[in-house]
């Protein structure tokens, strides 16, 4: 049954292309690729956030440094002098994607080493406060850009392929997707997302039967890192452009709305958050010029009137309850 | 020497707004455990309620009522048909819910006011500055809100500690089940503790109406500075946010103030610059890591 | 849930729906939030100029399309792709900000599409990165900044204190500011969001230099003024400021503190020319609040548009449309206007004074051309 409604979404996930040039909104593919992207962040946030109990509120800072990497390895590409006088840039996505997760992955170490050293709002405020002192580094970074953001000209390249053409660009994101999801699925199932989700019940219990939660933690808070930085590697490629508001704040709070609201600690969560948030901010912009008060209405709806959200709402009516 | 008097003294007028937003919004995080992103819509709320009186009677006195009165209404009503809903839930249930007010605020805030800042004027007889030292004159406004800051301050700790409202806060700053379990009516405190954060926001709120921009998502602006000084002084702490904020806000002006300045007397002066501008605009988040770091339940926890 | 469905499906009726006659024009504009003021301005000056023309541009039944882009650059992103693919528009503008223009722009003009800026100059689409598909009309951003320098050397002062936020629009009007004025200028950069400005002001007047520049838009700009006139400054030291810092908002929002400065700009409301009278009527009799310059920006816009479509009669065949945009041959609310190599204007800049308006308030008041012909420092740099 699960196999089913798991193969039938990806079927849905593979006809868009087509089912948004049938309809007539040829762009509703771009706002398909930016869900998958975004859910990419979402559920890496969900695995620490849902699965691990704890609740960064600097994710954003990971999906930004992923996508600098790729913004910065293309500028010394073009520019064709290297970084640092020793790294040459690089414009092949199957280096600047690695390179992107592996410095995301990287700083998510040195932050996690230090936050993990807190719990529960000292926490939300630790990995904040680093993710803030990113922003402003980005903010001031001149050379590329700074506030302004810095522009990639073109889209990575990937096995010849026309990168251009959105369709392509599409796919080339589903089947990124597709991995990621695979690989967290195993991440979630392992023995050690059993551990994980011990240590979000109780701590103490997991400590006592000999797992020192702070190495599993930080473990997980670096792969969760890893995936933010896929995600803003794809973004980057994506949007051809890369800037500090890729890693501000409310960029941060933005991937904790869709995971609430996709449901906390639920595997699909994420991708459902992801899609509702970015398509009622779409249409209600393309609706109404006051549709922040929309939003706002509708959001507090959702919040108050279900449980776990949107997942949970699935829940419920599919009659699985919990 | 006159200059690092006054920049003290700025350091301190910020240091008592920091803390008359961080003090509301400590208790309810202490007491109710809500993590209340609404809080500077009650600012918000406070200043343009503040302001609009104040323009349409003339008298800057007149709009101090009106500031306390809508941003303390506000809270109550957020309390009574939000938060309330929400205590027995998830935390994050409550960012989001608190997120949604967020917008709902600063759109309704563009559908009355519209999207333009708004004017205000400085109260009569506080227009100009005095001169507390020879060489060192300081805007009378200024003198007023740290007045009125470190008044607060003195009530809120007379409240508090006197008070048998400030024994039920005590308590539920430091172990709210218990108050619960004696049979303490928690609700009617919860709503109280609510208001009186609202109103201390809106107070905060219309006090920096003359000062700054009356202006849609002004309190977004102000909101994270004012978390941090709620974690680096200790959830639920009056006396940390006081404490925090106060330091907070001496660190931050004197940071921007001298710390470009100082470096270029040991490196070039365009590197001084990049360097001490990037530590001065990182200068609270790093302060609270490093308390954070050190003591990770901030200065002054009010247990556990 | 089911209002959740029923307003995603209503709004997707709005968007699919109107399959009306009328040109459609793509404007992707910054409404919501503490700028959405400027958003706002730019484009109720392009609407005014078609209820001006009867619903028409040049003889060619127009229509709008506007979306918020909430500040955000994918967001700006994704509204352009709609317009382009899902409606197939060939000419949109309206960004007000700098950095979504960087997410957008490049995507709008490899579409073959044409994108007019009422507000956003940056240097990267002005030098070298320039695209014949992409016209400003407002000003490049640095110019802004030129002329302020340009007018605080002519009124004799040596030294400066510059003061901007610390990000690129920041560093960029500094850098304008010196271009003209020359080197002895005392830096200083505040911090985003920074609204109090106290520690500033002492080293203001501990620096005592002969004249103050300072670049702070919107909200962080009557902050400052405010707090320049609270410190004791107004009237001590003087102070030389760019347009984004003086504009009529900002006016209204500090009043009298204002009184004073010298401020410059390209278009301000007492503009003696047939066009901006007109335009500064039309306003006033349908909208109660001042009159900027980002509407002024917008209503060029709108009647650069109209003079094109008047000669091509439609965006059929885009190079000549492109041409006749290009020609710049109508009549501008700030006088004279013509593009430069790089397709960013060329145009007079101008030192206004701030002075009382009798009600307590404060109104700008022009005096004399500081900047003629001029254009920005990247043109030379523009193959195309």
């Amino acid at each position: 049954m699960r196999l089913l409604v798991f193969a039938l979404g990806f079927g849905f996930l593979l006809a868009v292309p087509f089912l948004t040039q049938s309809i007539g909104q040829p762009a509703l593919l771009t706002l398909a690729s930016r869900i998958l992207i975004y859910a990419i962040a979402a559920a890496s946030l969900n695995f620490i956030l849902g699965y691990g109990g704890m609740v960064s509120f600097g994710h954003a800072a990971f999906f930004g440094i992923g996508a600098y990497t790729v913004g910065i390895l293309f500028a010394h590409h073009s520019s064709a002098e290297p970084l640092f006088g020793l790294i040459p840039g690089s414009n092949q996505m199957l280096i600047t994607l690695p390179a992107a997760v592996l410095v995301a992955g990287l700083f998510a170490g040195l932050i996690g080493a230090l936050s993990l050293r807190t719990g529960g709002v000292q926490f939300i405020m630790i990995t904040l406060a680093f993710a803030q002192m990113l922003f402003f580094f980005f903010v001031s970074l001149t050379p590329y850009g700074a506030e302004d953001g810095i522009i990639i000209r073109r889209t990575n390249e990937l096995f010849g392929l026309n990168m251009r053409d959105k369709t392509v660009l599409y796919y080339v994101i589903l089947a990124i997707a597709l991995v990621f999801f695979l690989a967290l699925w195993r991440v979630v199932n392992s023995s050690f997302g059993a551990v994980l989700k011990g240590m979000r019940q109780n701590e103490r219990r997991m400590a006592a039967i000999g797992f020192a939660p702070y190495r599993y933690k930080l473990f997980a808070f670096v792969l969760a890192g890893m995936g933010a930085g896929l995600a803003g590697a794809l973004m980057a490629n994506f949007l051809r452009f890369a800037s500090p508001d890729m890693m501000h704040w409310t960029k941060s709070g933005e991937l904790m709305i869709m995971v609430i609201l996709g449901g906390v600690g639920s595997f699909f969560g994420p991708i459902f958050g992801a899609a509702a948030f970015l398509i009622l901010e779409t249409f209600l912009a393309g609706w109404s010029e006051h549709w922040p008060l929309a939003l706002g209405l509708i959001l507090l709806v959702v919040v108050m009137g279900t449980k776990g959200g949107i997942s949970g709402l699935f829940d419920r009516f599919g009659g699985r309850g919990k | 020497m006159i200059l690092i008097l006054e920049q003290l003294l700025n350091g301190l007028q910020f240091g008592v707004m920091l803390f008359l937003l961080a003090a509301g919004l400590t208790l309810i995080f202490g007491i109710m455990g809500v993590i209340n992103l609404a809080h500077g819509s009650l600012y918000m709320v406070g200043a343009y309620a503040g302001t609009y009186v104040a323009t349409e009677t003339g008298s800057f006195w007149l709009g101090l009522p009106a500031a306390l009165g809508a941003a303390a209404l506000t809270g109550f009503a957020i309390e009574a048909l939000v938060v309330r809903r929400l205590y027995a839930r998830d935390h994050l249930d409550q960012v989001l819910a608190t997120f949604a007010l967020i917008l709902i605020f600063n759109q309704l805030i563009v559908l009355g006011f519209g999207r333009q800042p708004v004017f205000t004027a400085l109260p009569s007889g506080f227009g100009g500055s005095v001169e507390l030292l020879p060489g060192l004159p300081y805007p009378t406004y200024r003198l007023l809100i740290i007045a009125t800051g470190l008044s607060v301050a003195l009530g809120l700790y007379l409240l508090i500690n006197r008070t048998r409202i400030g024994m039920l806060v005590r308590a539920g700053a430091t172990n709210r089940d218990m108050v619960r379990a004696l049979g303490v009516d928690i609700r009617l405190l919860y709503t109280v503790v609510f208001g009186l954060g609202a109103l201390l926001a809106g107070l905060a709120g219309y006090m920096a109406g003359p000062i700054s921009a009356v202006q849609v998502g002004m309190g977004e602006q102000i909101l994270l500075a004012t978390f941090v000084v709620v974690v680096v002084g200790g959830v639920g702490s009056i006396k940390g946010a006081f404490v925090a904020g106060i330091v907070l806000g001496v660190v931050d002006t004197m940071l921007r103030a001298f710390l470009p300045g100082l470096l270029r007397l040991v490196m070039a002066p365009s590197d001084a610059d990049a360097i001490g501008l990037g530590v001065a605009s990182m200068g609270i988040y790093l302060l609270m890591a490093l308390v954070l770091l050190v003591r990770p339940k901030g200065l002054f926890a009010a247990g556990g | 849930m089911k209002k959740l469905l029923t307003a995603v499906g209503m709004a997707a009726l709005m968007a699919t729906g109107a399959l009306a006659e009328p040109l459609k024009i793509g404007v992707i504009t910054t409404l919501s939030g503490p700028a959405g003021y400027l958003g706002a301005d730019a484009r109720d000056g392009m609407l005014l100029a078609l209820e001006m023309g009867g619903g028409k541009l040049g003889g060619v039944e127009v229509e709008f399309v506007v979306e918020d882009d909430g500040l955000k650059p994918a967001n700006g992103r994704q509204i352009a792709e709609k317009y382009m693919q899902n409606d197939g528009i060939k000419l949109l503008t309206g960004i007000i900000f700098s950095n979504v223009a960087g997410a957008t722009v490049p995507d709008i003009v490899d579409n073959g599409a044409i994108y007019i800026s009422p507000n956003a100059g940056p240097s990267t689409f002005a030098g070298a990165g320039c695209n014949e598909n992409y016209f400003v009309v407002s000003w490049q951003n640095d110019a802004l900044h030129e002329a302020a320098g340009a007018a605080a050397k002519e009124l004799g002062y040596k030294t400066a204190v510059a003061l901007a936020p610390n990000y690129q629009a920041g560093k960029d009007a500094i850098a304008g500011f010196k271009r003209m004025f020359g080197s002895d200028v005392t830096e200083i950069y505040t911090q985003l969001d920074q609204t109090d400005f106290a520690s500033e002001m002492a080293q203001i007047r501990s620096a005592a230099p002969e004249v103050v520049f300072q670049f702070h838009p919107g909200g962080l700009g009557i902050a400052f003024l405010k707090q320049y006139q609270q410190a004791g400054l107004l009237g001590q030291i003087p102070m030389v400021l760019s347009e984004p810092s003086t504009d009529a908002v900002v006016l209204g929002a500090v009043g009298e503190a204002a009184i004073g400065i010298t401020a410059t700009a390209h278009w301000n409301r007492d503009f003696d020319n047939a066009a901006n009278a007109e335009f500064v009527a039309a306003w006033d009799a349908k909208y109660a609040r001042p009159i900027t310059y980002y509407a002024s920006q917008g209503y060029d816009t709108a009647r650069l548009i109209a003079s094109a479509l008047a000669n091509t009669g439609g965006l059929d065949d885009l190079d000549a449309f492109r041409e006749a945009v290009r020609a710049a041959d109508f009549e501008s609310v700030r006088g004279k206007f013509s593009f430069g190599q790089n397709q960013h204007p060329v145009h007079d800049w101008y030192v206004l004074n701030i002075v009382s308006d009798g009600n307590g308030g404060a109104k700008a008041v022009t005096d004399r051309v500081i900047l003629a012909d001029h254009g920005d420092s990247y043109a030379a740099d523009c193959k195309m």
